[in-house]
């Protein structure tokens, strides 16, 4: 009766073997690395840079344990970390002629020691979490509310242009909070001008209202235009941070949205953690400022003359040198918007400013003055300038719409308008929550975690061997392939791994010889009882099934819960603690099912079973049962 | 080896009363601690900052704390984390200044003073944070509450569910007493404790009632009392090995796992003792009290259990 037909042991071994292979790669480390990856988003990483990579290794005469291109990043895995530095200089020198404009990231990592086979089958070791390995911790909440009010200002700027156009006289154009209040004298200027902006601002929604004597017209932001706001402002500084986290070559860096509001980045291995918060908090400022064209600025342009009084030298992202006064007209803040168009006569790529209502003003009044002359817009980042581009003016500027075209790329105009808008993020952002944790922390943690796991194993172990003879040596072996499943499973899915998940790994194979207690304690019932001892395991594992499964739910809903609410910790620890459970069903019942069939299954006339003393309580003497 | 020599089934139910007078006086116990010292929340709760760091040589926390208040924080506390080389400081929220700052000036500062002082871990959590975490772990256990209930109702009987519940709330109140009594630290991993503890005492008023169930369909002419008893005292041996390996596990956590884990290992080994306690002589008590009787659950039930899909053992039978 105790027997299992062929297909269940398949499935035993399969899982054995499965579980095995992807659990394998944990075993062997992890050594010291270089990545390179791609700097700039039009940046290839392909086969050539693998050959570039080659090439800077050999110059240096560094021979890598293993080169790899994976994916979109070149790795290079060395025996130590003396030969790690030295091949991410060899290769920054190599890739990186002009440190400012880099377009690649070089990177120290953490490979693992695996071998190739392993990993081409796509089997990986556990994806260790910060905690772990060290590294900084960031969420950010972006202010959405600022995102709508600086759009709703450069709507009431649009809206100023259109009416003027249309001839539409108005007494007064306000933004109130997030929206705006336009003053009329009549209702049918009110009329055209609501007609106006049904036409042309499809994200207002007007409402028109008498004002005293005036006629007030009053547009707020529909609310699915303000969901895409709020969209485009999360997605804009996501963007904004991955340039600037590009700069610290961080070889995994994590920049997700989390929620509708708020930004998480995690930057594991970071060393210099006050540089890395230094970087994201850093606001980079937009400026604009004219061009000196005087005959001493065009000599020291040209690299024959002095730089004259009062103006600085600032080099464009070509190389070119430009030279603009010290006055600053402009500030980003005065910038709403700026996106890669085409200019709507010659069909050329351009890149298109909008500028809030002072903007607008003074951009007017320098523009009119200067016609002809060069102006510059400079971003600068820690305390670095750099000349985005400086265009001609050709005529005045007034409705604060400014549209930058000629000699520009598509590329060239999406790559500018991106800088631009990056030099203001869209929406400010504040940081809500931040972790650090020093490298060496991390490892003491997984030796913690380790030891909690192991000590823990080997007490129970013990324990079940003594206490249920062979039967514990069954749920022994059980226990631990529930723990080599976990890590497989964990592994597999590339679940991240943090100290309270080990501490739930620990909790997880407390509870999970909770199965094997139960048969084990249902078959010594059962054979006090005067079962046969066939008929004591196959009743023994029928019986405590109803109850492990039971048991195991109420279990499972706990974790469901901690994963569906948990956060950061919670959750780390709820993913190990589900994952156990179900592999603890599967191995306390039905693998250890398996070994003891294995073992006593073909043993028709079996008289006793190895499950400790059974003691009877109508004080005959003990039954010893053994081989 | 065998433990439990138990001749006669162990009469629990004769001294229910007392024990569930003995709970309820832990029970209020707990519950005015809580109202009166309340929880020690951690950082990740409350909002503020965290440095944890290292120093050559055991380090002097009264210089630590006033080097730290030098620099005008209200409200420091500083203590030995782990060793005594290793210092935990906890800063409250402060307006206009952002964490990197605080972090980096309080550093800066423990450095000039001795040089040996390394940052291991900073945290900083804003206060909107906090409040969210607190509503978050509320509503997990209220999902942990209705589901267990719900499952127990369906493959029980509601009398189990309100009994079992009630006896686990009991548990998770009582460890909640001790964290206030105490003062210990209440931070996200044991909210994670607390819940996990509730789902695996839970499973052991399950076990019980497994054998309850079980007991009214094979002793038709025990009473309800003698069900019970003889339902404790047939699974009383299980229940404490189990624990005692869960508890051995835990056990290694609080000696190996460091003061991260502390608390952690520190709620789980209350839980699990209370869990014992509680299920033994509350659940089964307080199913008593509330009237089982033989007919909510032998109601045809005995066919279905043969052909449960779920039996991987199903097969087995030749």
């Amino acid at each position: 009766m105790n027997r299992y037909p062929v297909w269940k042991y398949v499935i035993i071994a399969i899982a054995l073997v499965v579980g095995g292979l992807y659990a394998l790669p944990n075993f062997f480390g992890e050594s010291p690395a270089v990545q390179v990856s791609a700097g700039k988003p039009l940046v290839k990483i392909d086969s050539g840079t693998l050959v570039q990579v080659q090439a800077a290794l050999k110059l240096a005469g560094l021979a890598p344990d293993l080169l790899t291109l994976d994916g979109a990043s070149v790795k290079a895995r060395f025996l130590d970390t003396d030969a790690q530095l030295k091949a991410k200089d060899a290769i920054q020198k190599a890739l990186i002629p002009d440190p400012t404009n880099a377009s690649y990231v070089v990177a120290l990592n953490l490979l693992s020691r695996s071998p190739a086979w392993l990993s081409a089958l796509h089997a990986a070791p556990m994806y260790l979490g910060l905690d772990l390995r060290g590294g900084v911790h960031f969420m950010l909440q972006v202010d959405m509310q600022a995102a709508l009010t600086k759009r709703a200002e450069s709507l009431a700027g649009d809206l100023r242009t259109s009416l003027r156009e249309k001839s539409i006289r108005h007494s007064g154009i306000n933004r109130v909070g997030q929206t705006i209040e336009v003053k009329f004298r009549d209702v049918a200027t009110l009329a055209a001008a609501k007609a106006v902006l049904q036409d042309q601002f499809a994200d207002l929604q007007p409402v028109d209202a008498p004002d005293g004597a005036e006629f007030k017209l009053t547009a707020s932001i529909k609310p699915e235009a303000a969901r895409r706001i709020q969209d485009q402002a999360l997605k804009q500084n996501i963007t904004t941070l991955h340039n600037r986290i590009n700069e610290l070559g961080v070889a995994e860096p994590v920049i997700q949205q989390q929620g509708l509001d708020r930004i998480v980045v995690q930057l594991p291995g970071v060393q210099d953690t006050a540089k890395a918060k230094d970087i994201l908090g850093r606001t980079a400022t937009l400026e604009v400022r004219m061009v000196d064209e005087s005959a001493e600025g065009r000599a020291a342009e040209l690299g024959s003359g002095m730089v004259p009084f009062g103006t600085e030298r600032y080099l464009e992202r070509n190389g070119q040198a430009v030279i603009v006064k010290k006055q600053v007209i402009l500030t980003g803040e005065n910038l709403t918007d700026a996106q890669p168009g085409f200019d709507s006569q010659t069909q050329e790529p351009s890149v298109n400013l909008n500028l809030d209502a002072k903007g607008t003003r003074i951009f007017r009044d320098v523009t009119r003055e200067n016609v002809g002359k060069r102006m510059a817009i400079l971003l600068f980042e820690k305390g670095k300038g750099e000349v985005v581009t400086a265009p001609v003016i050709r005529t005045e500027i007034g409705g604060g719409r400014v549209q930058i075209s000629g000699r520009m790329t598509t590329v060239e105009a999406n790559d500018t308008a991106l800088l631009l808008r990056a030099g203001s993020l869209a929406a400010p952002m504040e940081i809500i929550e931040e972790t650090t944790i020093g490298p060496s922390l991390g490892a003491e943690n997984i030796a913690k975690g380790f030891r909690s796991v192991a000590y823990g194993f080997t007490a129970v172990a013990l324990f079940m061997c003594v206490y249920y003879m062979l039967f514990g040596i069954f749920s022994s072996v059980a226990l631990a392939f529930n723990l080599l499943l976990l890590v497989a499973v964990l592994s597999m899915l590339q679940a991240t791994l943090t100290l309270p998940g080990m501490a739930a790994m620990a909790l997880v194979l407390g509870m999970a010889i909770d199965s094997n207690v139960l048969i084990n304690e249902r078959i010594r019932e059962e054979l006090r009882g005067g079962a046969s001892a066939q008929a004591a395991i196959h009743t023994g594992y029928d019986r405590a099934w109803a109850t492990i499964f039971d048991s195991n739910i109420t279990t499972l809903i706990a974790g469901l819960a901690l994963l569906a609410f948990g956060s950061g910790p919670v959750r780390g620890f709820a993913v190990v603690h589900c994952l156990g459970i179900m592999t603890s069903m599967f191995s306390g019942v039905f693998f250890s099912r398996g070994v003891v069939n294995f073992w006593y299954g073909r043993q028709n006339r079996l008289k006793t079973v190895s499950i400790g003393t059974i003691w009877r309580p109508d004080g005959a003497a003990a039954l010893k049962t053994n081989e | 080896m065998e433990f439990f020599r138990i001749k006669r089934d162990i009469p629990f139910m004769r001294h229910a009363l007392v024990f569930n007078i003995i709970s309820l006086i832990t029970f209020l116990a707990a519950v005015f601690f809580l109202f009166s010292r309340g929880l020690h929340l951690s950082v990740e709760f409350t909002g503020g900052t965290l440095l944890e760091v290292t120093y050559a040589q055991p380090a002097d926390l009264a210089s630590v704390r006033s080097t730290v208040e030098k620099l005008g924080f209200a409200d420091v506390q500083v203590q030995n984390f782990g060793t005594a080389r290793d210092v935990l400081i906890r800063l409250p929220v402060q307006k206009g200044v952002t964490s990197a700052q605080q972090s980096n000036q309080v550093m800066a500062a423990l450095q000039a003073v001795e040089a040996s002082a390394a940052m291991r871990r900073t945290e900083f959590v804003g206060p909107q944070v906090g409040d969210e975490l607190a509503a978050d772990g509320l509503k997990a256990l209220a999902f942990v509450v209705v589901g267990i209930m719900v499952y127990l109702a369906v493959r029980f009987e509601w009398k189990f569910a309100v009994a079992a519940i009630i006896a686990n709330l009991h548990d998770v109140i009582i460890i909640l007493g001790f964290f206030a009594f105490f003062q210990w630290e209440f931070s996200l991993p044991v909210l994670a404790a607390v819940l996990a503890v509730l789902g695996y005492s839970v499973n052991e008023s399950v076990v019980i009632f497994d054998r309850i169930r079980e007991n009214f369909r094979r002793y038709r002419k025990m009473n309800t009392v003698e069900i019970i008893n003889n339902a404790i005292t047939s699974t009383i041996s299980r229940t404490i090995i189990t624990h005692g390996s869960t508890q051995m596990m835990v056990l290694s956590m609080l000696l190996f796992g460091g003061a991260t884990l502390h608390y952690f290992a520190l709620a789980l080994t209350i839980g699990i003792l209370f869990g014992i306690y509680s299920s033994v002589f509350v659940a089964a008590a307080i199913a008593m009290w509330l009237g089982i009787q033989r007919e909510d659950l032998v109601k045809g039930g005995s066919a279905k259990k043969e052909t449960d899909p779920n039996d991987p053992n199903a097969g087995a039978t030749v």
